[in-house]
Order: C-alpha cells, then sequence, then structure tokens
C-alpha cells in the first residue's frame, strides 16, 4: 500500500504527520521524502544515512562533424532546448525534458546524450525503517524527474508512505498519482482552507480515496469542517496547536516521542487508513 | 523601477501575510504595484480581495491525442514515449505526457494531434493598495514558471505604464522553476524564515539558489519568540552568508484573525507590538542598500 500525504498549502504540517506515522508504524513502513526541493522528514526521522547516490537525467550532445544544420532536432524540441545558429548549435539543457527527440530525429545520428545532475538519492534507516530522500540540486529547475527516481525505488512489500511538496502542480502531481490514498494535511485558516480545495480537486482528478487531518485545530474557523462534510472527505486526525508541539517541532523532535500517548493515535489514523483502501479496493472489483 | 519578491523555501513561514501587511505601508506612497507569483497556490488575493478587471487565458504547451479513426495500432509510438504515457490500447494518459511531441512526429500515420491546452488563467485587478497582477494555474498543469514569468512581465509593464516604482511580488515556496522564475533579475528578495530545524534546512538552500541567480537577500525571522536559540543560529547563518538581516516577528494570533477577516495586518485591531515591529521591518528593507544600489532611491528620476 502506498500512502501520499499532501496538502495544497505549504506549512501545514505535511511532514509532521509522515514522520509521526512513520515512527508510529515502526518497520513495517518505509517513508519516502520527495519533497525534493526542501526534504525536511530526516532532520525529524533522524535515519543514518547508508548510501548517497547522484541522479541524472539525460540530455543532448551535439558531434559538430556530424551535423549538418538541417535543424530538425531545433524544430522537433517543443521545449526550445536547442538552437542552430549557423555553424553552430546552441544546447540549452537546463530546459531540456529529457524525451530524446532531437536524437530521434537527427538525420545524421549526431547527437548522443550527456547526463545533467538532477540532485542525489539519500537512502538511510531508522530502527529497522526504511528512508529514502531526493534532494534536488539547487539551481535545477525541474523536480518531477528527481520524484520519479525515488519512488522508482519504493520496496513494494513496505507500507510506503511519501511526503508530497506543496502545491497542486506537476511536483505534487508526481508524488500523489498511482497511489492508494492521498492523506491531505491542512490548518483551518482561510489559506489552508482555500489551497485544501485545490488539492482536493487534483486528488478527484487522479481518482484516489482520500482523508483529512486537521492541524493547529483550534486556530482559525469552522469553514473546514463544513467543507469537510460537503465533500465527504472523513476528518482522520486532529492535532490542536499547543506551544509544546509547536517547540518540540522548531527542535526536531517528534511527538509521538515527546508526548507518548499519540502513538496510539497515530496508529489509529492508519488503521482508518487501511480501511478506507480495502473498502475502496472491494468496490472496484465488484464494479469490474 | 524596483521588485521586491519576498519567498521562503520553506511552504508556510507567513510569505503571504507578511507581503499583504508590505503592501498596506507602501501603498501609503501611492508608487507601489503587486504581484502574486505562487501561481500554483495563490492565497494573496484573499487578502486583497481585488476587483478584475482584465482577465486572460493562459496557454501552454500541447499534449498528445491519438485519433483512433487514423490509428493502425502499429505501436511506433509506445517505445518511443519516455513517459510511459501511451496504453497498450493506444490511448495517451494526459497525466503522464510530457508535451514532448515526439509521438506526433513520429507516427506513420498523422494519427496523432497536439492540441496547445489551456493551463490556467491570468489577472489584472484593483485593490484597495493598488493595481495587483495575479494568475491561477490549473490543476495538475506544468508550466508554472512559464506563467510566472509572463506575469512578472506584465506587471513591470502596468508599473511602467502607470510611473509605479515599486513592484511587490508575493513568491512560491520551495526552489524549482516556478522560484527561480519569481526571483530571476529582480532588485531584492526577503526571505521569510521560521525559527526551526526544517525552516534552517530551506534557508539555506534558497540562499544558495539566490546567490546561483545573483539576487541580493534580507532575512526576517516569522514566529521568532517559538524558539529564540533557534532564531539566533539561524540568524548567525544568514550572516555568515552575507544576507542582511531586517528583524524579528513574533508568533501572534493577530495574523490569523486578520485573515479570517480578509484583511491585513495594519487594517485589524489596535496598534500593537507586532505592528510596529513589522513596520520596522518594512522601513529597514525599503531603506536597505540592496533596494537602493549605489544610494539612488529613484533610478529613473537621477537618468533624467
Amino acid at each position: 500500500m502506498i500512502i501520499s500525504i499532501a496538502s495544497g498549502k505549504g506549512g501545514t504540517g505535511k511532514t509532521t504527520v509522515s514522520t509521526n506515522l512513520t515512527l508510529a508504524l515502526g518497520d513495517r513502513v518505509e517513508l519516502l521524502d520527495c519533497d525534493v526541493e526542501e526534504p525536511n522528514a530526516h532532520l525529524f526521522l533522524k535515519p543514518e544515512i547508508e548510501q548517497t547516490r547522484r541522479v541524472e537525467t539525460p540530455v543532448p550532445k551535439v558531434d559538430l562533424e556530424k551535423c549538418t544544420f538541417c535543424k530538425k532536432c531545433q524544430e522537433i524540441c517543443r521545449f526550445n532546448a536547442l538552437a542552430v545558429v549557423g555553424k553552430q548549435v546552441l544546447v540549452f539543457s537546463e530546459l531540456c525534458h529529457s524525451c530524446g527527440g532531437c536524437m530521434l530525429v537527427c538525420p545524421e545520428k549526431a547527437i548522443s546524450e550527456v547526463g545533467r545532475e538532477l540532485g542525489v538519492l539519500n537512502f538511510g534507516n531508522r530502527d529497522g525503517i526504511r528512508f529514502i530522500n531526493g534532494l534536488m540540486r539547487v539551481g535545477e529547475a525541474m523536480s518531477p524527474p528527481l520524484i520519479k527516481q525515488v519512488r522508482a525505488n519504493a520496496n513494494p512489500d513496505k507500507i510506503t508512505l511519501i511526503d508530497a511538496p506543496p502545491g497542486t502542480s506537476c511536483p505534487v502531481i508526481a508524488a500523489m498519482n498511482d497511489t492508494d490514498f492521498v492523506l491531505l494535511v491542512t490548518e483551518p485558516t482561510p489559506f489552508g482552507l482555500h489551497d485544501l480545495k485545490l488539492a482536493v480537486e487534483a486528488v478527484k482528478l487522479l481518482g484516489i480515496p482520500a482523508g483529512l487531518v486537521v492541524n493547529r485545530a483550534d486556530l482559525g474557523t469552522d469553514d473546514v469542517y463544513r467543507y469537510a462534510e460537503q465533500e465527504n472527505l472523513p476528518i482522520l486526525l486532529s492535532i490542536p496547536f499547543d506551544r509544546r508541539i509547536a517547540e518540540a517541532y522548531s527542535r526536531g523532535k517528534l511527538i509521538v516521542e515527546e508526548m507518548p500517548e499519540w502513538r496510539e493515535k497515530f496508529v489509529g489514523l492508519f488503521e482508518q487508513i487501511e480501511t478506507i483502501v480495502n473498502r475502496s479496493k472491494a468496490q472496484l472489483c465488484a464494479n469490474s | 523601477m524596483r521588485e521586491l519578491v519576498i519567498i521562503s523555501g520553506k511552504g508556510g513561514t507567513g510569505k503571504t501575510s507578511l507581503t499583504a501587511a508590505f503592501a498596506a505601508l507602501a501603498a501609503e506612497g501611492k508608487r507601489s504595484i503587486l504581484c502574486d507569483a505562487d501561481v500554483d497556490a495563490a492565497d494573496l488575493h484573499l487578502l486583497m480581495q481585488p476587483d478584475v478587471r482584465q482577465s486572460t487565458d493562459f496557454m501552454g504547451g500541447g499534449l498528445a491525442e491519438i485519433n483512433p479513426d487514423l490509428c493502425t495500432g502499429c505501436g511506433t509510438c509506445r517505445p518511443l514515449c519516455r513517459f510511459d504515457a501511451i496504453s497498450e490500447t493506444f490511448e495517451v494518459n494526459p497525466i503522464r505526457c510530457e508535451g514532448c511531441g515526439v509521438c506526433v512526429d513520429f507516427c506513420p500515420e498523422n494519427a496523432i494531434d497536439f492540441p496547445t491546452q489551456r493551463c490556467g488563467e491570468w489577472y489584472i485587478s484593483d485593490s484597495r493598495f493598488g493595481p495587483m497582477v495575479h494568475a491561477r494555474l490549473g490543476i495538475a498543469e506544468e508550466n508554472s514558471g512559464k506563467l510566472v514569468s509572463l506575469i512578472r512581465k506584465e506587471v513591470r509593464q502596468l508599473a511602467e505604464d502607470q510611473n509605479r516604482d515599486l513592484i511587490i511580488t508575493d513568491g512560491p515556496p520551495g526552489i524549482g522553476c516556478p522560484v527561480i522564475a519569481a526571483i530571476g533579475g529582480a532588485t531584492a528578495l526577503v526571505i521569510v524564515v521560521e525559527p526551526t530545524v526544517s525552516g534552517l534546512h530551506d534557508m539555506e538552500r534558497v540562499i544558495d539558489l539566490a546567490a546561483h541567480f545573483k539576487v541580493p537577500g534580507m532575512i526576517v525571522v516569522n514566529k521568532f519568540d517559538l524558539n529564540p536559540e533557534m532564531t539566533a543560529t539561524i540568524e548567525e547563518a544568514a550572516t555568515q552568508h552575507n544576507v542582511a538581516l531586517v528583524g524579528r516577528v513574533p508568533f501572534d494570533p493577530v495574523f490569523t484573525h486578520s485573515m479570517v477577516e480578509g484583511k491585513t495586518l495594519f487594517e485589524y485591531g489596535e496598534e500593537s507590538a507586532t505592528h510596529k515591529l513589522v513596520r520596522e521591518v518594512w522601513t529597514k528593507i525599503i531603506n536597505s542598500p540592496s533596494m537602493n544600489p549605489l544610494g539612488i532611491v529613484d533610478f529613473k528620476a537621477t537618468i533624467q
């Protein structure tokens, strides 16, 4: 089972929920931090990093000895990553989406591929809990290819938890697509609700069952609860605003470590998710 | 013309609440203009409640669509697609399709269309704090960087037309394409940091990004009293990176309360210590060396 943890708005508590849930469930889960632009889960889970692997994406390299400057590569590239200027071919590798079109279309076979560094993958473990994160290179613009690389390393024998990036555009979709459940984390403020609605639209588009965690549940208004009811979005856990929780977070401490009574609540959260996922799988089978 | 972009690296540190408060203070001079460059989860309009004067479709790239009447099922396209977007029954999964068009160009039957996608909308609006340019990227869309570049170009044009010399831009979180598009060529950045281990970690990455694109930055620590020790660590790290400190703002529920009312800090409640601190932060920002290159405040006036 794969559970992604997303939010729309940043800073609502995705990492808090994913790391506490991970530690509460123990070594039957693995945590993949797919917020590759600003990964934070390792600061709380504190895994021992055992291996770091550099990740690249292929970009074109033109052999000018073979090139006849026919411009076919420039024409096929929808991302303006190649430009033929006189007797030169300029490659803007940071714009390249690695589709390989230029290499396929070149009649002289003058194009080969070299790597552009996307960042690194870190593999680690904490008390037997498997942990992976992606750390995007500063200056790299595209996060989805690295997110896909993090996910390609998931272990299908484990329950996989995915800490997703904020927003609702392509990086979030790369983290949520093909997961069994999306756990949305929100705060009951106007910003939190506005961005939650966008996230719910994204989840609907992907057709994945979802549930809600309301964080800092007593700061703000009731509107989010009304919205959840309207949308049939079950509220699976509420976390109150508690200065002790905020301070523990600021120091990199987990709630389940500082306040052990929370361990049971996070296990309960998982059990509810499991029930929903099993029910929706049963429904899918019945329908087909 | 000067453009100040407010970013954070980490989401939810208070970018938009502070941007709105700065906008309220800057509006007193009637020379400012606003831009919301967080097109993916834009929130500034919830506080500005702008009247939209002009709304324009944002067209992105194309996506492949196989015409089943022309497709012979020859299978040429599937192995060429590096994004696994074409099913065994020759249907394109629009979520996976990257819009590279390789299948379109190599289909021997010309059976694949490549319609341009409407990826969102952008707006020119009036607000009580002056004009505002903002946008909404469609759900699950790509091209957020392109939309950010577009609205920054539009806000510059509008500022020029209306003779306004200060653009205040609310930026997106992260360090990826929309952020790169939001900071390139800006006069200065205000980086809003929270005093947590993740705030520190994300600030260092965003400072590296600012250095990479050669844009000067300033740091404001928000909710500093949640961990004064971490605040000191963050300020020390920022100073080591040659980033100016422009102040601290306390954790104060007044930000949430004013947000609920759709107001900025300066339109809500009695003048408090928090109001005073935010005023001081703004004064420091606007008088900072990076916002006043060579000490010249109004560049245009000097040239004329």
